[in-house]
């Protein structure tokens, strides 16, 4: 075993800051998925024909397409395209929330749909109007069935957003790999952000037990 | 109150109602029964639009459910609805559900709101219960719950869809009493059901459906005892 950490002491904090850099940016993209999803879900469940299939041929196209594609697309083609020197940061928030609000909207679609139908029919008889209906009676619903899945969304979302590196955003993986170059040495600062990932991770599963346990908490009563 | 004409409901080529006309007069109770499959259910749903009539005229005290501007949202304010399965809300206390849609649609006070509930829930014997979760109802106190956030609408009429199908024998006769009672203060009621007790004892008038035809219609001590078609004779044979 040739393992020495002793070197990488200096590297620490730059390498630390990537949790903030990494971060920001799954929150940005996580943020956009959401409100995108959100709106994409309406689409498919009631929207009129014409959004309805816009927002299944959406769905199609970003779940259907490689998520490191869809990055280098957007990296490369809009300074191509329209002579924007679009930024990684950018590029990142945007490949990453309209991929997330494809999957994030059919995780909503099938909460939603998981509702009662009866709640709606009640909601009608009361003459509730359509916005109230959703936000106050149905969403609500939803919510519960949807956390699960969202959470699970949000995990991979945060592992996957190691795919920017190759863009040359410094995030806590790109930062593990511009130090190993520096130290000549690989499996240090690896280990190191691989470790951090996992915490990350695992600090996001207790955020969703925790929220998951006090919504049955409220069913049980 | 009620005014039904040519009344015909298709799901695809299935023809459930097969133009159907009657009128139901205010303060009037009427019982609505007939075999599984007879297409009552469908009706009383086509009376607030949950089903959208294929043809045919629906007035509901002077408006046209069925003309193209129609306000569907206005008229099911008057028309209150009682589920067989009850469809009470159930992320919200019965409280919550006896104030929600008065609050949001005819903009009460919270505090009108909540003193009009209280009300309701006296009346339908559930005062006790305004803070619990519907999950913690039985079927019978359930229900009786869901008449209550119907009535706090201020409806002109109600409509019952099998209402006492989905309880447990012993819970039924506390939900038909109210029931009784709301039959007694004068709503004008239409009741799909298959309790013939009720239906002899509170209606006013019986329709009996088959296939999606209005076969017979009377008052019921004269349709239990002596109805005239044979069809009528044939079911009320099976389920008396």
């Amino acid at each position: 075993m040739n393992l020495d950490f002793s070197q990488m002491t200096p590297y620490i904090p730059y390498m630390l800051e990537g949790i903030w850099v990494t971060l920001k940016f799954v929150f940005v993209a996580l943020l956009i998925g959401a409100l995108l999803g959100t709106l994409l879900a309406l689409f498919k469940i009631s929207g009129p024909v014409p959004l309805r299939a816009f927002a299944i041929a959406y769905t199609s196209v970003f779940r259907g397409t490689p998520l490191i594609l869809q990055l280098m697309l957007i990296y490369f083609a809009v300074p191509q395209l329209t002579g924007y020197d679009i930024t990684p940061f950018l590029s990142a928030i945007a490949a990453f929330g309209l991929n997330s609000a494809a999957y994030i909207s059919e995780i909503i679609r099938a909460g939603i749909q998981a509702v009662d139908k009866g709640q709606v029919e009640a909601a009608q008889a009361l003459g509730i109007p359509y916005r109230a209906m959703m936000k106050d009676i149905i969403l609500p619903q939803a919510f519960k069935n949807i956390l699960p899945a969202l959470m699970n969304e949000v995990i991979t979302l945060t592992k996957e957003s190691a795919l920017v590196s190759t863009i040359g955003y410094l995030d806590l993986m790109r930062r593990a790999q511009v130090v190993g170059a520096s130290m000549y040495r690989q499996f240090e600062p690896l280990l190191f952000v691989g470790l951090i990932y996992w915490i990350l991770v695992m600090i996001l599963t207790l955020i969703g037990r925790r929220i998951e346990r006090r919504l049955k908490a409220s069913d049980i009563r | 109150m009620i005014y039904v004409d040519g009344l015909v409901k298709s799901f695809g080529n299935l023809e459930v109602l097969k133009g159907i006309s009657t009128d139901v007069k205010p303060g009037e109770v009427v019982a609505v029964i007939g075999p599984s499959g007879s297409g009552k259910s469908t009706f009383l749903r086509c009376l607030n639009l949950l089903e959208q009539p294929t043809r045919g005229t629906i007035r509901i005290s002077g408006r046209d459910l069925t003309s193209k501007n129609a306000d569907i949202r206005a008229a099911r304010q008057e028309i209150g609805m009682v589920f067989q399965h009850f469809h009470l809300f159930p992320h919200l206390t019965v409280l919550g559900n006896l104030t929600y849609a008065p609050m949001k649609v005819k903009g009460f006070g919270k505090a009108q709101a909540e003193e009009q509930a209280q009300k309701l829930l006296r009346r339908v014997g559930l005062s006790d219960k305004a803070g619990a979760y519907p999950s913690s109802l039985s079927g019978g106190q359930k229900q009786r719950v869901a008449i209550a956030r119907a009535l706090a609408m201020e409806p002109r009429l109600m409509l019952f869809d099998e209402p006492t199908s989905a309880l447990d024998p012993e819970m039924v006769k506390e939900v038909l009493d109210v029931m009784k009672d709301l039959a007694k203060s004068g709503m004008t009621m239409v009741v799909v059901t298959h309790e013939m007790g009720f239906a002899r004892e509170v209606a006013d008038r019986v329709l009996f459906l088959d296939q999606g035809v209005l076969i017979e219609e009377g008052r019921p001590d004269t349709f239990f005892s002596a109805p005239k078609t044979s069809r009528a004779k044939d079911f009320l044979e099976k389920v008396l």
